[in-house]
């Protein structure tokens, strides 16, 4: 092998694994608020990059018109769940969250979709789209649920999973897509040649870690999130309400999703199944951080998109054998090294 | 003029168990009370009804208002806190961050004046602030609870247990902050095993056993009863 296509296998595997970064942290983010392990994570990332794809050819995506009618019916269970103790400024809100913002979203659109909107609406639009399903998700599949075990939690996970594949086949049919990349030029540096779409990969990356750790290090909401993940009766004795921790958690992740999403779509073509297995790379990562670390998880990110990388060189066959294998030996390690713990119940 | 807190005819059931069975308790502003009585008489369970954290049988009323349907989160944001047994800290966040954390439900302006008022009463945080809560000693951690209740502002502090497993120095600085509360306009109610030194600092104190109520009145009445003599204080009139 030469050092060409030495460099090259590592810059491709940098620009998968910073991906998975954001993945994974998304995952252990969610973990760590609402103890969800989220498997339909990979539909965020499908829903973001199809959603965008079909913004810029100039049609409407199915997505849309989902987190409205998830609106509407997050807005039932709000209506419902304020039975007992009504309330007109919480109902005031939830009609906003719940009804005006998908409607407000489903609109902008139905009009600009016709008109072929440049790559910057078509962004904003498919990330307000994702965020919106994101949110009403949690509202409508694993609020109620909040307070039973990861068991539990995991089987809704699956549940929801299978139901937002289903629905993306439905919206965007079994052929791929491919969208427009965000920017065209391209950089030389030496042997490597940079192409504009992996900068952007690096750039947003980045901006989007810097942003997390100022929200969490130095932000009241984000001290919230992360008081709920270390003590949620400590959080709730305190005034913060675990669902809405939750809701923040599950946006968060939403947004994250369908952000790699964005990225990843002009550079492969994406089928409407095809997140779910990104999905499960950065959940590889997210395990070898042990779902509690963000550093380690965004390190493991970094190596599992390189292991990819090479291993699809040398023996691509068994790329995604090779890949999820690395899992195996991070368990045994982490069984031997870490105590039996009871799930705690609360 | 209404008491702050008035519980009416509260039952509280594991299942079958009935750990609670109809106690009916007051507590009025500026009022330290205290619920004294064996491990096990039901004194948590009842703290944590109040809260919200257990459900209930009867009415509760805060300000005036029947809090029974009411979650935890709008109870703390009407001035009810509750200090529970196992602190339950931000054991991975500093102690500046517990106590932000502790007004996060009122304006960041006030909060300041909050938190300087804490570390008035706590100096001890002031010096640790940038210190991970977990890596504090017992007594601090119960200082900590304090404070971070204290940030909310609450107008009614329910402490659970505050002395348990501490060195008596720091009990005896624990149970003084209680009285300068009250002397601040803060109302506590105070649940201990330790009834020596809450019948000390307490107005009006209950003894609970078996779940129920046997006897209430103000505290150096109740301090002076053989009957609790013999049971709590560790020795008789005799």
């Amino acid at each position: 092998m030469n050092t060409t296509i030495l460099l090259f296998l590592l810059q491709d595997g940098v620009t998968n694994g910073a991906i998975y970064a954001l993945l994974g942290l998304a995952l252990v983010l969610v973990f760590a608020v609402t103890r969800v392990i989220l498997i339909p994570q990979g539909e965020f990332i499908t829903y973001g990059a199809l959603t965008y794809a079909t913004l810029s050819t100039g049609g409407v995506p199915g997505t849309a018109g989902l987190a409205l009618v998830m609106g509407i019916v997050a807005f039932g269970f709000d209506l419902f769940a304020m039975r007992k103790a009504f309330h007109g400024g919480k109902l005031l809100r939830a009609a906003l969250v719940d009804i005006v913002f998908p409607a407000i979203v489903f609109a902008l659109a139905m009009t600009l979709a016709p008109h072929k909107p440049g790559v910057a609406v078509s962004i904003a639009l498919s990330l307000a789209i994702v965020a919106a399903i994101g949110l009403f998700l949690y509202r409508i599949a694993f609020q109620p649920l909040a307070h039973t075990s990861v068991l539990v939690l995991l089987i809704a996970s699956v549940g929801c999973h299978l139901a937002l594949q289903g629905f993306g086949l439905v919206f965007f049919g079994a052929e791929g897509l491919r969208g427009p990349s965000l920017s065209d030029a391209s950089l030389n540096l030496g042997q490597l040649m940079f192409t504009g779409q992996s900068l952007a990969v690096y750039g947003i990356t980045v901006a989007l870690m810097l942003a997390l750790w100022l929200f969490f290090g130095f932000t009241r909401f984000g001290k919230a999130l992360r008081a709920t993940a270390v003590n949620r009766l400590g959080a709730r004795l305190v005034g913060i309400r675990t669902s809405l921790s939750g809701q923040i958690a599950f946006l968060l992740a939403s947004v994250i999703g369908a952000i790699s999403g964005i990225l990843i779509v002009p550079i492969t073509t994406l089928y409407y199944d095809t997140g779910f297995l990104i999905g499960l790379k950065g959940f590889v990562a997210a395990i070898i951080g042990g779902l509690i670390s963000y550093p380690l998880t965004a390190v493991a990110a970094i190596v599992v998109g390189i292991v990819e990388s090479f291993s699809s060189f040398y023996a691509s066959n068994y790329k995604e054998v090779i890949v999820f294998t690395l899992i195996l030996p991070v368990l045994v390690l982490r069984s031997l090294a870490a105590p039996a713990v009871e799930e705690e119940k609360d | 003029m209404s008491p702050l807190l008035q519980v009416a005819d509260v039952s509280v059931s594991y299942g079958k168990v009935e750990a609670v069975r109809s106690v009916s308790l007051e507590v009025r502003e500026r009022e330290i009370v205290t619920v004294i009585g064996a491990n096990g008489a039901g004194k948590t369970t009842l703290l944590s009804a109040v809260m919200g954290i257990l459900p209930l049988k009867g009415s509760v009323q805060f300000c005036g208002e029947n809090i029974v349907r009411q979650d935890i989160e709008d109870r703390v944001a009407d001035g009810l806190s509750l200090v529970p047994e196992h602190r339950e800290l931000f054991a991975t966040m500093t102690v500046e961050d517990n106590l932000e954390l502790g007004a996060f439900r009122i304006a960041k302006s006030v909060a300041a004046q909050s938190q300087e008022r804490v570390y008035g009463l706590f100096p001890r945080l002031k010096e640790r602030r940038k210190q991970l809560a977990g890596t504090l000693s017992g007594g601090e951690q119960q200082m900590l609870a304090m404070g971070r209740a204290l940030m909310g502002a609450p107008k009614l502090l329910m402490l659970d247990e505050p002395s348990l497993g501490l060195a008596p120095i720091i009990v005896a600085d624990i149970f003084r902050i209680v009285t300068e509360l009250r002397a601040a306009g803060v109302s506590v109610l105070l649940v201990e095993q330790n009834a020596k030194a809450a019948l000390e600092i307490a107005d009006r104190a209950y003894v609970m056993e078996l779940g129920e109520f046997v006897l209430n009145g103000p505290a150096a009445e109740i301090a002076k009863n053989e009957a609790v003599a013999a049971s709590y204080l560790g020795f008789s009139h005799g």
